[in-house]
């Protein structure tokens, strides 16, 4: 393969999206949410319906395009007409739009959700879909292509600029010249920790040592984070360009790929991918007709949350026990098997190609002094529209939840936002205001993390959500070091005894003593960020914490220790469904005679108060 | 896995016989000379026996030459792995941050009190394995939980078995 290969490919692909006359492109949003709302049935009843009618054209899979509240989603393609985006399309719903869009031509308004003018005059009474507002705050970059190309065909990469980012790299740059591009970027790590990427290239290129990796950092193990399972399932190609990219610049000829063993579809879309760059020269010898060679191997985890750590995954792929080690050394300088090893997370190497198409400046336009670019965020949790976004840095997060994310469930009262997974911390309301940026996120004693933003609504028990992180971050604990593997075992002790209603005073200054500790002396980055949880929701919602310990309270009726179920005699008809429903018979009473619950019988599963007639709401929860 | 959970699975385990362990031959032969592929020739053994006992363990170990307490430190270590036989059906329901907040600790106790199984339980039928898991990167559906290699979202508590009745 040579540049002017690769530009007739560009050639030849760059009508795959182009309708002829008389036919129809349907497109069906094939990643994980997608598959599990139902795709693959949607998208098998189009395959069929449209051999059953006749209809000519094509349907074809896509990536993730964000929306994951609305799939499956489902666009049609005609020439000379809008593209219209159906949402929520299951397969009798695809009956009918084959029918009645499809064969006769009408659009069906009441499941269309947006559309793209597409040269065709826009449809009235049917949103832009640049103008829903889940978009129109977004800015993409990273996942421009997600939704729009077919992941498995390497051509419609490359009809869409793939690899010409790589071609200029190798054609018009000198690695040193690389390097200094991405760091007039500004682009910083991804993965969490927001170290300077350029930085880190030049530290790999100018280390000792050979052959010298590039590895991928695919771990993703944060719950409530999935930006980098969309980027793999949606456009795998921009990760395996960027791993190039980074290959040539530090002077690398192997790289592989960390993916989590829990992401199957990515997977197999990266081995396609992978597959397809050998065939095509992309991947191999004599990249490009240049002397750069360059191999992928995928490296599959095997669930231990700890191998998002960069030393601990660099263990994990020279199959040992996925522990982390001290740094210095850092991988730079002796990371996978003691060579010089540039480890970036998915989303980073996913930014590099369009850095170099576009420019060091024109990225740096986006986003705040310290903080350039975009970062994809999954907003999930009890917000309306939960799915996957990416903004410029320096938008507040009032803007990401209540703009994009269309606001709170049932529009009940927010209470916090958890940012960074178990890493980071949960903030207040009053720091809504607060813009995405590695440090002012810092300084509110929470951290960027890989882009996980759990929205809480008001029915959330703080003093529950800090137990909850510990859980985790206590069982994920390698056990390397006394002070994450012990520390956080008494902090969790102490979070539970909370909750059950057994606290005592002093059990908050205890556990902020153990927080301080565990931060300070941890060896790796998750012990030295595990406390965030606990710190902060000590720090906005202490009160809250408080009332559990002095009045054996849980505010939000969270903690089961600490609620009881009781019927109103004054509103209870004696109707006996909550008596025949309650799996422990503790609900006393009988036909025309007032139900009570025997509180010590009860085990507080809150079906009584499910089941109650609402024209009675007779229980109640105190 | 509970430690009820596990004594009761060690009393039905048989010995494996030679020629069962043979078919992990042609496992070792691929990775033996392949430094840093321990972890994949342990994902095709569990491929191939459901689990990965003591027998197995050591038969890689000879095979791809590190000492056996290497591999049972490998296997512990990793939530992948396991040393018990499982159910025909792996239940893994998400206990990540976005099904937590929504309710996915409901479905779990909906869910263990129909089995009468605890986390890390199989059923006596052997029909399905409960396990626990961080997060499924559904976030979107949350709750959700996969079966074998099934992901369902938007779980309620009314509804789970349902979805479990369609594996038998």
């Amino acid at each position: 393969m040579t540049v002017d290969e690769l530009k007739r490919i560009k050639e030849r692909a760059r009508t795959f999206d182009k309708v002829e006359a008389g036919e129809v492109h349907v497109v069906v949003g094939m990643n994980t949410c997608g598959i599990a709302s139902g795709a693959r049935e949607t998208m098998h009843a189009f395959q069929e319906g449209m051999k059953r009618l006749g209809i000519k054209g094509r349907v074809f899979q896509t990536g993730c395009i964000g929306m994951c509240f609305e799939e499956p989603l489902v666009d049609i393609i005609e020439a000379h007409k809008p593209r219209i985006t159906y949402r929520h399309v299951d397969g009798a719903k695809a009956e009918r739009i084959l029918e009645e869009h499809l064969s006769e031509g009408k659009v069906v308004m009441e499941w269309a959700m947006a559309q793209f003018p597409n040269g065709g005059k826009p449809l009235e009474g049917l949103p832009l879909y640049s103008e829903l507002p889940y978009n129109s705050k977004q800015k993409k970059i990273v996942l421009r292509k997600c939704g729009f190309i077919d992941p498995e065909d390497i051509e419609q990469y490359i009809a869409t600029d793939g690899y010409f980012a790589l071609a200029k790299a190798l054609k018009e740059m000198t690695p040193e010249e690389v390097i200094s591009e991405i760091i007039a970027s500004g682009l910083r790590g991804r993965g969490g920790a927001g170290f300077p990427t350029g930085l880190k290239w030049k530290a790999t290129r100018e280390a000792k040592g050979s052959p010298k990796y590039v590895v991928c950092n695919g771990d993703e193990g944060d719950p409530g984070a999935f930006m980098d399972r969309s980027v793999l399932e949606g456009d795998p190609h921009a990760v395996l360009e960027g791993m190039l990219i980074a290959g040539y610049a530090i002077g690398a000829k192997e790289a592989y790929i960390y993916v989590r063993a829990e992401y199957p579809v990515a997977v197999k879309r990266l081995q396609k991918a992978i597959a397809q760059a050998k065939k095509y020269g992309l991947l191999g010898d004599g990249i490009l007709g240049t002397d750069f060679s360059f191999d992928i191997k995928i490296k599959m985890g095997a669930g231990a949350f700890v191998c998002g750590e960069e030393t601990a995954l660099l263990a994990s792929i020279e199959g040992k026990r996925g522990m982390p080690r001290p740094r210095p050394p850092f991988p730079a300088q002796s990371g996978l098997w003691g060579k010089p090893t540039n480890i970036n997370n998915v989303e980073t190497f996913a930014n590099v190609p369009a850095i170099l198409l576009n420019g060091a400046s024109w990225y740096s336009s986006f986003g705040t002094e310290n903080s350039k670019g975009t970062k994809v965020f999954c907003i999930t949790g009890k917000v309306k529209n939960s799915g996957l976004i990416e903004v410029p840095m320096g938008i507040t997060l009032r803007e990401v939840i209540f703009d994009i994310g269309g606001g709170i469930l049932q529009d009940r009262g927010f209470k916090a936002v958890q940012t960074g997974g178990p890493s980071g911390g949960v903030l207040p309301e009053s720091l809504l205001d607060l813009p995405v940026d590695y440090q002012e996120l810092s300084k509110a004693g929470s951290i960027m993390g890989s882009g996980g933003l759990v929205v809480m609504d008001e029915a959330t028990c703080m003093a529950d959500v800090a137990r909850y992180f510990l859980t985790f971050t206590q069982s994920e604990s390698c056990g390397k070091c006394t002070p994450c593997r012990e520390g956080l075992q008494r902090m969790y002790q102490i979070l539970d005894r909370i909750c059950q209603g057994n606290g005592r005073p002093g059990d908050i200054e205890d556990l902020e003593e153990l927080a301080r500790s565990v931060k300070d002396a941890s060896l790796c980055g998750l012990g030295q960020t595990a406390p965030n949880p606990v710190l902060t929701v000590l720090r906005y919602f202490r009160e809250e914490v408080e009332a559990h310990i002095r009045e054996r309270r849980c505010p939000a009726g969270v903690c089961v220790a600490l609620i009881r179920y009781e019927i109103d005699p004054e509103k209870c008809k004696a109707c006996g469904i909550c008596r025949k429903k309650c799996p422990v018979g503790a609900v006393e009473g009988a036909p025309k005679v007032v139900h009570r619950i025997l509180q010590d019988k009860c085990i507080k599963c809150g079906t009584c108060l499910e089941v109650c007639p609402p024209k009675f709401s007779a229980v109640r929860k105190v | 896995m509970s430690a009820v959970g596990q004594e009761r699975m060690i009393e039905v385990v048989d010995r494996i016989p030679e020629e069962e362990l043979a078919k992990l031959d042609p496992i070792i032969a691929k990775y033996a000379h392949r430094p840093g592929y321990l972890i994949p020739a342990l994902k095709e053994a569990q491929e191939i026996f459901g689990y990965l006992p003591q027998e197995v363990q050591t038969r890689i170990a000879h095979g791809l030459n590190v000492s056996p307490s290497y591999v049972y430190g490998v296997v512990s270590f990793y939530a992948f792995f396991t040393m018990v036989p499982r159910g025909r059906h792996t239940i893994r329901i998400c206990l990540g941050t976005a099904c937590y907040v929504k309710g996915a600790p409901e479905i779990l106790a909906k869910i263990e009190q129909e089995l009468c199984i605890g986390v890390g339980g199989t059923t006596p039928d052997r029909r399905f394995t409960l396990v626990e898991v961080r997060c499924l990167g559904a976030c979107g559906l949350a709750p959700v939980m996969m079966v074998g290699e099934d992901t369902h979202g938007n779980l309620e508590p009314g509804t789970v078995m349902d979805i479990l009745d369609q594996y038998k």
